[in-house]
């Protein structure tokens, strides 16, 4: 594949997730080795081993999930690797703390440095990670999906970042797979599709609908097509609810939530706002401080998760990988995680194979899984087919409530389609849905109503008209 | 309680910071391993390996220092072989560590009973005391700082200056880099391999040189397994002391006082049965770490092995 970028430039990279985007811009900058091609710096073929040789050339990279060590300071990670010390190796850690202060002042990116990075917020750290950059000489800088974790107002603020160092000559490359963000930012983008440069335009010459469709290959619909709901009856309740985080602090501070039969209620908020214990809580993996958990009319707060399961709660947990899966188990035995041990799943003591595998494959025909057999690994699927496995053992059990966190991140635009058309059918036929999701746009196309989560508390609940996506930003950076 | 007099207590102090001696150059070396984020339960082999080695030296040469130094060697050398196994060839790191131990133990055990014992060599002197001119007439702090032999003035000193290396210098924040974020180190341009070999023949250097102290400054001999697992209790100190090389000191202190009062206490007659006060150290390790585990935090990265991409 080709690619030029120019100087005095925003290059858009747009693709979906595995389309090969961060493996290109990993080769670029020497933390993947290339098979073949060659790489061209201002015309000069470029020999690039390891980050020394791209840092040398003067080009940054700002990772998507940050490089950035969370115990230390803003300075001490910035000037790592190319340190400001004495001859004797001392560190003279005002010094640097002046050149940081003067560096990030100068490109308005103002960060204290002497902060420890983990008591910052997601924006301020990527701050700190394009300030580190920018300190190493970078005059190219990668930005990795860079509003992965930002809040719209966050977002807006990256993109004048990036348009004022592209006004003082250096370039930048954008990677990301969010449609309205290459049209906002870019000069030119170019379109990878399994590893190819499938086009390259200006966002003058295209829209949104024809980018979708050069980067998925077929014609896709934007929006998730949803009637309005009929909710009925609360059957989720939560109230009050106190939850401490791993350190003990105050992670969900006195939330009240309700779910309705037929109505997906979203819970929008920057990640780190309260989410996980949140949905932790509900589920009996965390236990609360103080509050209740109403499940059908039933106080369910101190029940053991199996027991919440068995009355109707239904999960697609955030990290499928970790929580969702074993991933070394058959399809199969994933399908049937949670009542392996129940007729017809099992007989006393002894497994019904038979059993299991013929519905595993009703499952995967009605699911739409992607897999050889049922006997199949479930780490050998791709991520879309692996949430389809997780979402078809949690809906074939026809839960009351069904509580999914982050389900479409990380999958590619067919997966999305069918994850949010599932959503939408189940509300339909009467699933209460609480979707928590950091992606915007995933609340907003599908949630009847949005909670939004600051700092451990539900500081807005909109219905209806009042669903904004600017007053929603501004909730969730605790700005209204 | 006569055993209690003033004379007393200054003695038990000298005899706690004595003590503290190996437990604190263990616990710096676990300090320098495990901020990179290499996991050292090998210490106590490698203190084992150091106090043979050193002592079989100064016995061959007649010279007590060309031991300490050959002690100091072996624990390098020794550390290799742990950096080789768990850095570069990704080995569990509490494996590769329990396999130096039960090496150390095997093979100073055959070495010293093939060799030395039927040797009947006289062993050598034991380090000489030197009394610092001027401090070492302090009233208290005479008698207890500066009135010691090589080792121990070596571990005060050693304190600060793997203080300063860890906190202060640019080899530091790289190692502490390491140890939090290895892909991160790497993508700031820092070799990660390289770092981590490193702080592990450091630690061994370190571990080496409190194996001298008990085969060359506190007895003039090898006894089989005469760590007596000093090396574990210097993890502990090293926890306790939450990977900071002051506060490691501070915990084995702690743990140097009890045994130093134990032994006191035995010479003092009271009637506590001698095995209970040996019992001292070990059940003081074991009532702090309980208090202190989960309260400390360890470098994030620590006993990850680090593949590059």
């Amino acid at each position: 594949m080709d690619l030029v970028v120019e100087w005095g430039q925003v290059h858009a990279l747009l693709g979906e997730n595995g389309a090969g985007k961060s493996t290109l811009m990993n080769v670029v900058y020497g933390l993947v080795r290339r098979d073949a091609g060659e790489i061209l710096f201002n015309g000069q073929p470029a020999e690039i081993h390891g980050p020394q040789d791209a840092i040398r050339l003067g080009i940054g990279m700002v990772h998507q999930h940050f490089m950035l060590i969370p115990r230390l300071s803003v300075v001490e990670n910035i000037i790592l690797g190319r340190e400001i010390a004495n001859a004797a190796g001392v560190i003279e850690l005002d010094r640097a703390s002046r050149s940081v202060r003067e560096l990030s002042e100068r490109h308005g990116l103002a960060v204290e440095p002497r902060a420890r990075v983990q008591d910052l917020t997601v924006g301020l750290q990527q701050r700190v990670e394009i300030v580190k950059a920018l300190y190493r000489g970078a005059q190219v800088l990668i930005l990795d999906e860079p509003t992965a974790a930002l809040t719209p107002q966050e977002t807006d603020g990256l993109f004048e970042i990036v348009h004022s160092l592209t006004r003082e000559g250096n370039a930048v490359i954008f990677i990301t797979h969010k449609l309205g963000e290459v049209m906002a930012v870019a000069d030119r983008i170019t379109v990878m599709r399994r590893g190819k440069v499938v086009a390259s335009t200006k966002p003058a010459d295209t829209k949104p609908a024809e980018l979708a469709q050069m980067m998925v290959g077929r014609p896709v619909l934007l929006r998730v097509v949803r009637g309005p709901s009929h909710p009925g009856e609360a059957v989720l309740k939560v109230e009050d609810l106190v939850v401490q985080d791993d350190r003990r602090h105050l992670a969900v501070d006195g939330v009240s939530l309700e779910v309705r039969t037929g109505e997906i209620v979203g819970v929008a908020g920057v990640e780190g706002n309260g989410q996980n214990e949140l949905v932790e809580s509900i589920l009996g993996l965390r236990s609360a401080r103080g509050g209740r958990v109403i499940l059908n009319g039933r106080i369910i707060t101190h029940r053991s998760t199996r027991r919440r399961l068995q009355s109707g709660l239904g999960n697609v947990p955030a990290d499928r990988h970790r929580m969702g899966l074993v991933l070394e188990f058959p399809i199969a035995d994933n399908l049937v995680l949670s009542d392996y041990d129940q007729a017809p799943f099992a007989n006393g003591l002894v497994r019904r194979l038979r059993a299991i595998r013929s519905y595993a494959l009703r499952l995967m025909k009605a699911f739409d899984i992607r897999a050889q057999a049922p006997e199949q690994p479930v780490g050998s699927l791709s991520g879309g087919n692996q949430q389809k496995v997780i979402l078809a053992r949690e809906l074939a059990t026809q839960p009351k409530v069904l509580i999914a966190s982050q389900p479409t991140r990380g999958l590619d635009v067919g997966s999305i389609e069918f994850v949010h058309n599932r959503l939408v059918s189940q509300r339909d036929s009467g699933l209460a849905v609480l979707l928590v999701s950091s992606e915007l746009d995933e609340v907003l196309s599908l949630a009847d109503r949005v909670a939004v989560l600051y700092r451990g508390r539900i500081v807005a609940v909109l219905e209806g008209d009042a669903i904004d996506r600017e007053r929603i930003g501004l909730l969730m950076a605790g700005a209204a | 309680m006569e055993f209690l007099s003033h004379q007393d207590v200054v003695g038990l102090l000298a005899q706690t910071l004595v003590t503290a001696t190996p437990l604190t150059l263990a616990a710096l070396g676990g300090i320098m391993c495990e901020r990179s984020g290499v996991v050292n339960i090998a210490l106590e082999g490698i203190m084992l390996t150091g106090a043979f080695v050193g002592y079989a030296v100064a016995l061959a040469t007649h010279n007590v220092w060309l031991g300490v130094l050959a002690a100091v060697v072996a624990g390098m050398l020794i550390a290799t072989l742990h950096a080789a196994l768990s850095v570069s060839l990704m080995v569990d790191q509490i494996v590769s560590g329990m396999v130096i131990n039960i090496l150390a133990v095997g093979i100073t055990g055959v070495f010293y009973r093939n060799y030395i014992e039927s040797s009947g060599l006289a062993g050598p002197d034991t380090l000489p005391h030197w009394n610092i001119p001027g401090l070492s007439a302090l009233p208290v702090l005479g008698r207890i700082f500066f009135q010691n032999q090589f080792v121990t003035y070596a571990m005060l000193i050693l304190i600060f200056a793997v203080h300063v290396v860890i906190f202060k210098t640019v080899w530091g924040l790289r190692t502490r880099a390491c140890g939090e974020n290895p892909a991160a180190a790497e993508t700031a341009g820092i070799n990660v391999y390289f770092v981590r070999y490193i702080n592990v023949i450091t630690s061994g250097a370190l571990a080496g040189l409190g194996g001298a102290y008990f085969s060359l400054q506190q007895i003039g001999n090898f006894l089989p397994n005469m760590t007596g697992g000093r090396g574990f209790i210097a993890l502990a100190a090293m926890i306790f002391g939450k990977w900071t090389p002051i506060g490691a000191f501070g915990a084995s202190q702690l743990f140097a006082f009890s045994d130093a009062l134990g032994s006191r206490l035995q010479i003092a007659n009271v009637h506590i049965p001698i095995q209970f006060l040996g019992m001292l150290p070990y059940l003081v390790t074991i009532v702090v770490l309980a208090g202190a585990m989960g309260r400390a935090v360890a470098p994030a990265a620590v006993g990850k092995p680090y593949r590059r991409s």
